[in-house]
């Protein structure tokens, strides 16, 4: 859990034990704007905060760091019919924009992709070290990486929602719930 | 002719009636949201113009952008197919649907997918197309048209919708909250896309570097229509690519606060298809999809569709650097008062509707609704690309004006004397010249003012010229402003700090002489040298009409008057704001730079001169001073747009005024826009919002700026409201 606060007023922020913290605050809080909850862990408390973050049942595509896991409960292998029957989808997150509260999700052939999307509640892991102030660094990030591997990713920013019924609905094809937990 | 505009009243009418409560709060939520958000932005107007230079370049190197994406797409395992019209890309699409044999296509949001009107031409072949975006889901079950670019249901209200699905589904419990609605609609929605063939997608963006296009969307839908089927189809206007990944950044950041005022939608999907993702084969339960096929087929079908020649159209290029983010219709007071049923053509709406359906779809389209932009300019500082939207609109108005025949009346040789080679109907050609019109009837005042009010005539204006006989005619001053003027035994400052030519446009002239005098009774008491030559009319009346021929003409002769003037050191100061935006903005269209720069460098509106002279020392205490008055000020939607409103509220508030401001976008007037019968309607309806808010205000004293926004607010509260200068003037009686 979060334990350090800001003290400071300087734009720039600070740094504690690696930390930016002025970054990381400008992240969860546009993030909570947007009705996230966050979670930080460190690498071997990450699999036990998921394990808490979840509903059963849940899937989730392997996360592609070597010191973090996924718990048990999670099934990483899901068939379609898993997809139909989760409460919740597990991934990773590529990386983060702090001023947008936003995370980028890869899109993966192990199916990062449908399992981020089907699901109620979606859980994404992201690595503290890899949150980016702004827009404009996240597009020099993925402009290399479209330009080199042809990849796809998804900048998501809360739940998916919609106000095309008369009022702004949060959950609408997409999950209506998100969570993150950050590995510090 | 008569007939015509009563029938456009009756549908102006209905449309208010029906769909104008839900469009109008929806729109000016998004409008709100807007300003709200792009204020959060620390250089909106620096990423304002980045996103305009991309664009520009990128329709500048379109056709070489078009090979390289399509080289690009090639490399990616993807075909690209450039489609000359509508039904070269819908025969494209439909040979992809075949050899796919496809039963199912499911679509995620695309306006250019409506262009084309895909769907017809694939239910005609027998495939199931299904909306997946709630809001053209709705549309496609109740079988109406989109009425906004962005949010195509705004006409509905959730009752609406509520009686729709219980009616079309008869479910087993009545659905009625947004909540249900909603999650019945992705259940159901969600079971078509599972067994979908094709996935058809718009595209927001895409890049010719990487061959990756983004989709900007909220619900994720459009994520389930890549993710789940193997083949997917991407429809876009050729004008959408742009040259690499970092060009997005931008319209990323611009693109939701312009339109629906979101800092961001929920998703940003920036695909490079055909896509990594395993498809999900829900007929196959049990293979895990990271067995799935990931070998995917993908097809962009890049429109032409008329854009390469607007292309080459000097006036309908910028239309192409649109990225259809809604501003202009949400931020539009006419737009917010009936939607995108009566403010668009055949596809779009809005302000920018008439160049996209003059561009695509062809003049006629665009005549049945272009009439509705006033110019009142207030979407050109909303517009993420800048794009001069109401100049698009008078070029269209214009060569809908010579396609027109000329009209075969008396009045009309006496009455319009314009340069137009022919066409613009009567009732454009008695507006547009409106400096004769003047002239008379200053020349016949006060017997003028008593006969064209007066009942028969009225009437015979309403019939033959389509002037509302609601409205009273602007009341003519038997003596000029100039008269006035030139008659004067006034001494002017002996050694003035400054020398002011004080432009006597048509209305302060002819009609609203009491601006005139208080104009030179405060400059004079701020030791200004003023002038009041004669001046041409600066053409703003023809302009509004679409005739830029007289528009033309006019500018030429006031830059040929002033000109020497302003060589001489002298400062244009302008009452009017609709002409000061003449001077600084239209008159570059019209001018060459060398007439157009001195002039526009040199003109000001009145209090923003006042203003300046106050900044450099003049003393306040010249002028009329007060202590806690208060005032209601609704500022001119031009004077707005050029950034000039804070000039008026802060010499107001160093005369001791204690100021409320309206907020509302236009007064609904906008020139002679309120004065024609087929849109008196709309413009009191869009006039209401401003009238409850000044009542509201409940002040001493109702202000305004614009000679139009004097007439509306007479009309509104049943008192004419006075010029800001006369409330600052030191008295000097009627001298
Ligand atoms: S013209 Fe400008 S404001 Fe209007 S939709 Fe296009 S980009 Fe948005």
């Amino acid at each position: 859990m979060r334990t350090i606060q800001t003290q400071t007023k300087d734009d720039e922020g600070f740094t504690m034990s690696g930390k930016d913290v002025a970054l990381y605050d400008q992240f969860a809080s546009e993030a909570r704007s947007y009705g996230v909850e966050l979670t930080e862990a460190s690498p071997g408390a990450v699999a036990d905060a998921i394990a808490d973050a979840i509903e059963p049942p849940a899937i989730g595509t392997p996360l592609p760091w070597d010191d973090v896991e996924l718990p048990d409960c999670v099934e990483t292998n899901p068939t379609p019919a898993d997809v139909e029957g989760a409460v919740t989808g597990v991934t990773g997150a590529s990386l983060a924009i702090a001023d947008y509260g936003s995370v980028v999700l890869e899109m993966t052939a192990a199916g990062s992709e449908p399992v981020s999307l089907f699901n109620d509640l979606h859980v994404a892991v992201l690595r503290e070290s890899d949150l980016v102030p702004d827009m404009a660094a996240a597009f020099e990030w993925f402009g290399e990486r479209a330009r080199e591997s042809r990849g796809s990713a998804i900048v998501a920013t809360g739940p998916s929602a919609t106000a095309d019924m008369g009022a702004l609905v949060q959950g609408a094809h997409g999950p209506e719930a998100v969570e993150v937990i950050v590995v510090s | 002719m008569s007939s015509k505009r009563d029938s456009k009243a009756a549908h102006i009418r209905h449309i208010m009636e029906t769909e104008g409560e839900a469009v109008g709060t929806n729109t000016r939520g998004f409008n709100a949201g807007r300003y709200e958000s792009v204020a959060k932005l620390e250089d909106y107007e620096a990423l304002k113009e980045e996103a305009r230079a991309i664009k520009a370049d990128a329709i500048e190197r379109l056709p070489e952008l078009v090979e390289e994406l399509t080289e690009t797409v090639a490399e990616n395992g993807g075909t690209v197919y450039v489609a000359d019209d509508a039904a070269d890309a819908n025969q494209y699409i439909a040979e992809v649907c075949a050899e796919n044999e496809a039963d199912r296509l499911v679509k995620s949001k695309s306006m250019t997918s409506e262009e084309i009107e895909v769907n017809e031409r694939l239910e005609r072949d027998g495939v199931d197309v299904v909306e997946t975006d709630l809001g053209e889901w709705v549309l496609q079950v109740a079988d109406e048209a989109p009425s906004h670019i962005v949010a195509p249901a705004i006409h509905k209200s959730r009752a609406a919708i509520a009686d729709l699905f219980n009616e079309q589904f008869d479910p087993e419990t009545e659905l009625e909250t947004a909540e249900e609605l909603t999650s019945f609609a992705r259940e159901r929605l969600g079971e078509l896309i599972q067994d979908a063939d094709v996935g058809m997608t718009g595209a927001n963006f895409v890049t010719a570097d990487s061959g990756t296009m983004a989709l900007v969307t909220s619900e994720g839908n459009a994520r389930k229509t890549v993710a789940v089927p193997e083949t997917q189809v991407a429809v876009a206007g050729v004008e959408k690519i742009v040259p690499s990944v970092e060009d997005l950044q931008p319209f990323v950041e611009l693109i939701g606060r312009s339109g629906t005022g979101q800092d961001i939608t929920s998703y940003v999907s920036l695909l490079t298809p055909p896509v990594d993702s395993p498809t999900v084969d829900f007929d196959d339960p049990d293979t895990p999809i990271a067995e799935g096929d990931t070998d995917r087929e993908f097809h962009l079908v890049l429109i032409d569709n008329g854009r390469m020649a607007m292309r080459e159209d000097e006036d309908l290029r910028e239309t192409l650097y649109c990225i259809r983010c809604s501003a202009c219709s949400n931020t539009c007071a006419n737009f917010q008062s009936v939607g995108g049923h009566a403010f668009g053509g055949e596809t779009y709406s809005g302000g920018i509707a008439t160049g996209w359906e003059a561009g695509v779809h062809g003049l006629d389209s665009a005549a049945a609704f272009n009439d509705l932009c006033t110019g009142c300019s207030r979407c050109v500082e909303a517009c993420p690309v800048g794009i001069d939207i109401p100049w698009i609109n008078t070029v269209v108005r214009d060569r809908i004006n010579t396609e027109d025949d000329p009209p075969v009346s008396f009045l009309v040789d006496g009455l319009t004397p314009d340069a137009e080679t022919s066409g613009p109907g009567l009732q454009k050609r008695l507006f547009g010249n409106f400096e004769l019109l003047a002239k008379l009837g200053s020349t016949f005042a006060p017997l003028s003012n008593w006969v064209a009010n007066a009942g028969p005539v009225s009437r015979a204006l309403e019939a033959a010229a389509g002037v509302a006989h609601e409205r009273d005619l602007p009341e003519f001053q038997r003596t000029t402003f100039r008269e006035w003027f030139e008659a004067r035994e006034a001494v002017p400052p002996v050694d003035p700090d400054r020398k002011v030519v004080l432009y006597p446009d048509l209305y302060t002239n002819y009609m609203q002489v009491d601006r005139g005098k208080a104009a030179v009774r405060a400059l004079e008491a701020l030791d200004v040298e003023v002038l009041v030559p004669s001046v041409p009319g600066a053409g703003r009346a023809p302009l509004s009409q679409g005739m830029i021929d007289t528009a033309r003409d006019k500018a030429e002769r006031v830059a040929a008057t002033l000109g020497p003037y302003v060589d001489a050191g002298y400062d244009v100061v302008v009452v009017e704001p609709s002409d000061l935006a003449m001077f600084r903005g239209d008159y570059e269209r019209l001018l060459p730079p060398e007439s157009f720069e001195p002039l526009a460098e040199n003109s000001y509106e009145i209090l923003e001169y006042v203003y300046g002279l106050l900044a450099n020392g003049a003393d306040a205490d010249a002028l009329n001073v007060t202590d806690g008055e208060t005032v209601a000020y609704h500022s001119h939607c031009q004077q707005r747009t050029m950034g000039l409103e804070e000039y008026s509220t802060a010499v107001l508030d160093s005369c001791g005024y204690d100021v409320t401001t309206s907020d509302v976008e236009c007064c609904g007037m906008a020139g002679s826009f309120g004065y024609k019968e087929q849109y008196y309607e709309l413009a009191m309806d869009v006039g209401s919002n401003l009238e409850d808010q000044l009542r509201d205000a409940d002040c001493d004293h109702v202000i305004a700026s614009g000679t139009s926004c004097t007439d509306q607010i007479g009309d509104l509260l049943g008192e004419e409201p006075t010029h800001v200068i006369e409330l600052v003037a030191p008295d000097g009686g009627n001298a």
